[in-house]
């Protein structure tokens, strides 16, 4: 059988049998996604790909509680979660002043490598895109991770709330403030 | 019926609304409210199309590079880091400094010259570094606990046996705290020491509802939420205190 055709869950029993190797597959399978969410979650690339890093390390050494009742990429979006949580809280420590000039030096929406530029893209002048990233960063970190994986990961609602560990009505509110809270910000600019 | 709410348009706007067909219905009969729904997807669709940046084909790859050397021991051995080397060579040196600065102020004879003292300064920043790594280990530790789902009974032998070890750190760094006047830290430590307790004392598996319980009390009391604020302060003190001691030296 191809290895890579195995579902995520027959590959957690090969590495908890023993086979530290067959943890590639998942780690394959899974890093970009990681990142994006991670990128989302902290609005900075280094940080996203130590995200990863964690994220995987955090979860080859729970993989024995990893219950097969909630899917692989569930569980690891919540060990994803947590972790962007604790590197934006380290971030939030650093000075002031350093993050500024790094962030100036390599602003992650400058810097993205336009292959396919969408017409969106395009059309967002500086202005809005500012703004945007800014008032991502208003946002508690509930409401940050309910509305990243639900707006960009399109996860249910039901998911989110096992990612983060709240009842599905306590999903449902972080979504609605974090969209109310965006809006509002984005009045002004948009009109 | 009523114009839409807010809420119900995002729902809609998500496909999480639980009566589509009425809001469907509402919406093809409302011009309020069908524009109201587009302003709103207009305003989402800006933050669709703020972008991340793209990682490589080969990424899994190059992480999975990365991540092998770090996968030494077996699935499970979830504390080990915790007492890997890297980790516990500054706390051990801090402690060795402590204790030899101690035992030098202790055994000097009135024939050998006396070391010379600790500035209070570096005294209150190792303090302060101590007590930083002790909540951000005693978060983890609750945090882990939190974050675990189960059916079926639990193992939690390896958080057992860290709260042990934490339980003492955590009453010398209460009491610490407490005579040099930080009350909010010293409670909140209180606090955590009560939890730490609960878990160093209970047994090392147990069932589902134990777990339950354990979530709860760690919830009900705030206490990662409490443990990450006050980490924050005494991180900020530590810088605080390291810069005055490099201002004062230069």
């Amino acid at each position: 059988m191809n290895r890579m055709e195995d579902s995520d869950a027959s590959v957690v029993t090969q590495v908890l049998a023993g086979d530290r190797d067959a943890y590639r597959i998942l780690v394959e399978r899974h890093s970009r996604a990681i990142f994006r969410l991670a990128f989302r979650m902290t609005g900075n690339e280094q940080d996203a790909e130590d995200v990863v890093q964690e994220t995987l390390l955090r979860a080859y050494r729970r993989l024995n509680r990893f219950e097969s009742r909630s899917t692989f990429s569930t569980w690891l979006y919540r060990i994803a979660v947590n972790c962007s949580v604790d590197f934006s809280r380290k971030r939030r420590h650093e000075d002031d002043r350093q993050v500024a000039c790094e962030r100036e030096a390599d602003d992650p929406v400058l810097s993205v490598p336009s292959t396919d530029p969408s017409a969106e893209r395009l059309m967002m002048s500086a202005e809005v895109r500012e703004k945007v990233e800014a008032t991502m960063n208003t946002l508690s970190e509930k409401e940050r991770a309910a509305f990243v994986l639900r707006h960009f990961e399109g996860q249910s609602i039901e998911e989110i709330a096992r990612a983060l560990g709240v009842k599905a009505n306590a999903a449902k509110n972080n979504i609605f403030r974090a969209v109310q809270k965006l809006r509002r910000a984005l009045e002004p600019v948009v009109g | 019926m009523n114009h839409l709410s807010e809420e119900q348009l995002i729902l809609f706007h998500y496909d999480e609304a639980e009566e589509r067909g009425g809001l469907e219905g509402h919406l093809a009969s409302c011009s309020l409210c069908r524009s109201r729904l587009e302003d709103l997807e207009r305003d989402l669709e800006l933050f669709r199309s703020s972008p991340v940046p793209e990682r490589p084909e080969d990424y899994g790859q190059r992480v999975w590079m990365r991540l092998r050397p770090r996968l030494m021991e077996p699935p499970g051995s979830a504390w080990t880091w915790l007492f890997s080397p890297p980790r516990w060579v500054p706390a051990a040196a801090l402690a060795l400094l402590i204790v030899g600065a101690f035992l030098a102020g202790r055994f000097v004879g009135p024939g050998n010259p006396a070391p010379a003292p600790i500035p209070p300064q570096a005294r209150e920043r190792i303090l302060l570094m101590a007590v930083g790594r002790h909540l951000e280990r005693s978060q983890m530790v609750l945090v882990e606990l939190a974050n675990t789902e189960s059916k079926g009974p639990v193992d939690i032998s390896a958080e057992r046996n860290i709260a042990r070890d934490l339980v003492d750190e955590n009453r010398l760094y209460r009491q610490t705290e407490a005579r040099a006047g930080e009350a909010g830290v010293a409670d909140v430590l209180d606090d955590l020491e009560r939890v730490l307790i609960e878990i160093a004392n209970g047994p090392s598996k147990i069932s589902s509802t134990q777990l339950d319980e354990i979530q709860r009390r760690i919830e009900a009391k705030g206490i990662i939420f409490k443990i990450r604020v006050i980490g924050s302060q005494v991180q900020a003190r530590e810088k605080s205190v390291a810069r005055q001691s490099s201002g004062g030296t230069t």
